[in-house]
């Protein structure tokens, strides 16, 4: 290059600047461009169906069907904001007791695997890479199959004590009543967690000034069973048990677990644990091999090894994959509408939509509402995160 | 006790204490090391005992494999009715494909596995020829199973079954590919809209379920489009599935972007490369060789995820298993079917996440082909 082609100025298409703003200008009159030409195409394909867009529908129009699982008082006559609040509910019910029920899998299935036990580590693995190998909605509509069409008619139901039935209707488990005096067993209780948590914050205290270490844990849990029960015995069981009965064809009375219910938490625990115990795993197995023998090495025990050195160093490296099969767990719960089970997607998306023919409102509103509980959780953990991150100097 | 002296280095090895190898020593080093990991181990098989108990009798012993309905099978034994499967096993695999078309897909499966052989294996000779090839499959196996010049037509609704997931699956990825790398590099870009653009889209597409999209292209994706506009709802479906693997294949590939040495850019930067070449020749080849693994991941996760298709109507192989509930003459017959759809998604599944963490330890190992042990626990 000689030096008269190096000194001259830069060619106008070369400069970065200028190329930068450029596109991005052109990349925000596309996307305009094209969002105006959908909102077009939506307008004129609505006036030549005479259809107008609003919500209103929600608060003005009955929803005119009924739902088998209401959590909050609802009959057909109400509102279709009112089944969509319904439906929900549903759906957060179906996530919070799934999310639950696949991490106290999935922990135990990732612990499993690394047994040294060779028996326990292939259960566990051959269960881990069949929840993780099929899909989610063959797995509930299985479930479901397998509780419609192996578990007994509920005249020959199976029992549990008495009190707990177990039906292709449905599990009926009792309800327990609250009577007067219960409040001041609920006191009680919280009371005893207080004495429980004092009880731990001096014991912590005291090692951190003295290093001696003194014990909280039973002395705390002898505390709180000791007032529970004392209130409990002390108001003369103020507790009773709806327990459910046969009268006809059915049960009455008690809690109806529907199987739909039933089937799809099973099935949506059971599938997530499998991606949970691979986290878990994979997070146990980052944890260097030189940090749990130096705190053999220092002569902590094999509880504290695990409790004070390894898992909180796991745990960094599960939680931000955790969040995601959590976010993946709730987004699946949409798959109710394959049994049946009347969730957000059932009722807003399914048979309001079906009533009312508004596909557009709905479906922004099940997304919308989706997209919020993604944010919701994914913000949850990300602040979970940075708690337990490293903090290093 | 042998007492004999040997010169230093002559004493001849020791058989191993008793106990401690063999068959024997196996069980005791992995079975009953502890008391506890004993009672774990009898626990074990009293689970497995139960399990077996429960479900061999109904599995094998008294499963009927040859009769014309539930009742005749009923009538033969009470264990599971596998003549179901014997006799729909075409829909299973094909759906309602016209039986005299229907060498079509199976040689359009065929040219999957040569399509698929110079992506997935990178030492076979005459790689970058072959390449060309796959990158023209997806056409040659559209114009094959659908039909166009030379060849009739087969209408989309009478696909299903196994095909149907294959559909789906390949043109999934197929079509995600390029549109997610593209969200990828849009994502990493220092230019605000272009990056502002690329994480709506993403988020979007990651934050609502898949079964919400599936509702928008089959109720209302004509709406988008000017007015008399229509058209077939399994191109409907592939486009949304498209467009929500990409976000998910763009998250992929970032990852394989951020794993790029910071040198290897400065390095390219120096050279005095501009921003395409040094894409198309540095960062992109390294990143998407990081990234294959998990491409086969969410290649396995769209497969699976290709039976929610059964919700809006189409007959994939779930859509065939009710279409077989429905038939009175099978009806509640589900468990069967359902674990047969199982076993069939795990055989293939479970094959393909084994290939990719083959590939994952490869990668590893620096691409050698040195097998790589698992990090001891």
């Amino acid at each position: 290059m000689t030096i008269s082609a190096a000194l001259r100025p830069p060619r106008i298409w070369r400069d970065e600047n200028l190329r930068g703003v450029t596109i991005q200008i052109v990349a925000l009159i596309a996307l305009f461009a094209t969002i105006a030409w959908l909102i077009g195409n939506v307008a004129a394909n609505f006036a030549a169906l005479d259809k107008t867009f609003g919500f209103s529908f929600l608060w003005r129009l009955p929803a005119n069907y009924d739902i088998n699982q209401t959590l909050i008082g609802y009959d057909s006559g109400d509102s279709h904001m009112r089944a969509a609040l319904v439906g929900l509910l549903n759906t957060l019910l179906v996530a919070v007791v799934g999310l639950v029920l696949a991490s106290f899998l999935g922990l135990t299935l990732g612990v499993m695997r690394l047994s040294r036990n060779w028996l326990i580590a292939r259960i566990a693995a051959v269960y881990v890479e069949f929840t993780r190998n099929t899909p989610v909605l063959l797995l509930i509509l299985l479930c479901h199959g397998i509780l419609i069409h192996t578990l007994p008619h509920p005249r020959q139901a199976l029992s549990f004590g008495g009190s707990v039935f177990l039906t292709n209707r449905g599990f009926y488990v009792p309800r327990p009543l609250l009577e007067p005096g219960s409040w001041i067993v609920v006191a009680a209780f919280c009371a005893g967690l207080f004495a429980l948590w004092m009880l731990r914050r001096r014991a912590r205290r005291r090692q951190a000034d003295t290093g001696r270490r003194t014990a909280w844990l039973l002395p705390g849990l002898g505390i709180l069973t000791g007032l529970t029960a004392g209130a409990v015995i002390g108001t003369g069981v103020p507790v009773g048990m709806d327990a459910p009965a046969l009268r006809g064809f059915n049960y009455t009375g008690g809690i109806t677990l529907l199987p739909e219910f039933v089937a799809l938490t099973l099935a949506l625990a059971v599938y997530t644990s499998g991606f949970i115990a691979e986290i878990v795993r994979g997070g146990i197995l980052a944890v260097d091999r030189g940090q749990s023998e130096a705190a053999h090495a220092l002569g902590l025990s094999e509880r504290r090894v695990l409790a004070l050195i390894v898992l909180p160093q796991a745990l960094r490296v599960i939680v931000p994959p955790l969040t995601s099969e959590y976010l993946n767990l709730t987004k699946n719960s949409s798959l109710a509408i394959a049994i049946g089970y009347m969730d957000l997607v059932a009722t807003l998306g399914g048979i309001t939509l079906n009533q009312t023919g508004r596909e557009m409102e709905t479906m922004i509103l099940v997304m919308a509402v989706y997209l919020l509980i993604s944010l919701a959780i994914s913000s949850f953990m990300n602040w979970y995160n940075r708690r337990v991150r490293l903090v290093e100097r | 006790m042998n007492d004999r002296h040997y010169p230093p280095g002559q004493h001849p090895y020791l058989p191993p204490p008793p106990g401690s190898a063999g068959a024997i020593g196996w069980v005791r080093a992995n079975l009953f090391s502890t008391p506890f990991n004993a009672l774990l181990t009898v626990a074990g098989l009293w689970l497995l005992y139960l399990f077996c108990a429960a479900t061999i009798d109904w599995f094998v012993l008294d499963a009927v494999i040859d009769a014309g309905s539930r009742a005749e099978c009923r009538a033969k034994g009470d264990g599971a009715c596998w003549a179901v499967i014997a006799v729909r096993i075409d829909q299973f695999a094909y759906g309602f494909y016209p039986d005299s078309e229907r060498w079509r897909p199976n040689l359009a499966f065929v040219l999957l596995f040569a399509a698929l052989a110079p992506i997935l294996f990178d030492r076979l000779p005459g790689r970058r020829r072959l390449l060309w090839f796959s990158a023209a499959y997806p056409f040659v196996a559209g114009w094959l199973i659908h039909g166009g010049p030379g060849l009739p037509i087969v209408e989309t609704r009478l696909y299903g079954g196994f095909l149907l997931t294959l559909i789906i699956g390949v043109t999934g990825i197929a079509a995600s590919l390029p549109l997610g790398i593209l969200l990828a590099l849009g994502r990493q870009s220092e230019l605000l809209v272009i990056r502002t653009i690329s994480i709506a889209f993403i988020e979007f597409a990651r934050g609502v379920p898949l079964i919400t999209l599936l509702f928008v292209a089959s109720t209302m994706l004509n709406y988008f489009l000017p007015p008399g506009t229509s058209f077939d709802l399994l191109v409907r479906v592939l486009i949304m599935v498209s467009l929500f693997a990409a976000a998910y294949i763009a998250e992929v590939v970032r990852g394989g972007l951020q794993a790029i040495p910071q040198g290897q850019i400065e390095a390219a930067d120096a050279l005095g490369l501009g921003y395409w070449r040094k894409t198309r020749l540095i960062t992109l080849p390294q990143a998407l060789r990081i990234s294959i693994p998990g491409i086969v991941n969410i290649f396995i996760g769209l497969y699976k995820d290709s039976t929610l298709v059964v919700i809006i109507g189409l007959l994939d192989p779930l859509g065939i298993t009710r279409a077989i509930l429905a038939d009175a003459k099978w009806t509640g017959l589900s468990n069967e079917v359902y674990l047969f759809a199982a076993l069939f998604f795990f055989a293939s599944c479970f094959s393909m996440s084994r290939y990719s963490l083959w590939l994952e330890r490869r990668l590893a190992a620096g691409g050698a082909d040195v097998p790589v042990k698992e990090p001891s626990a």
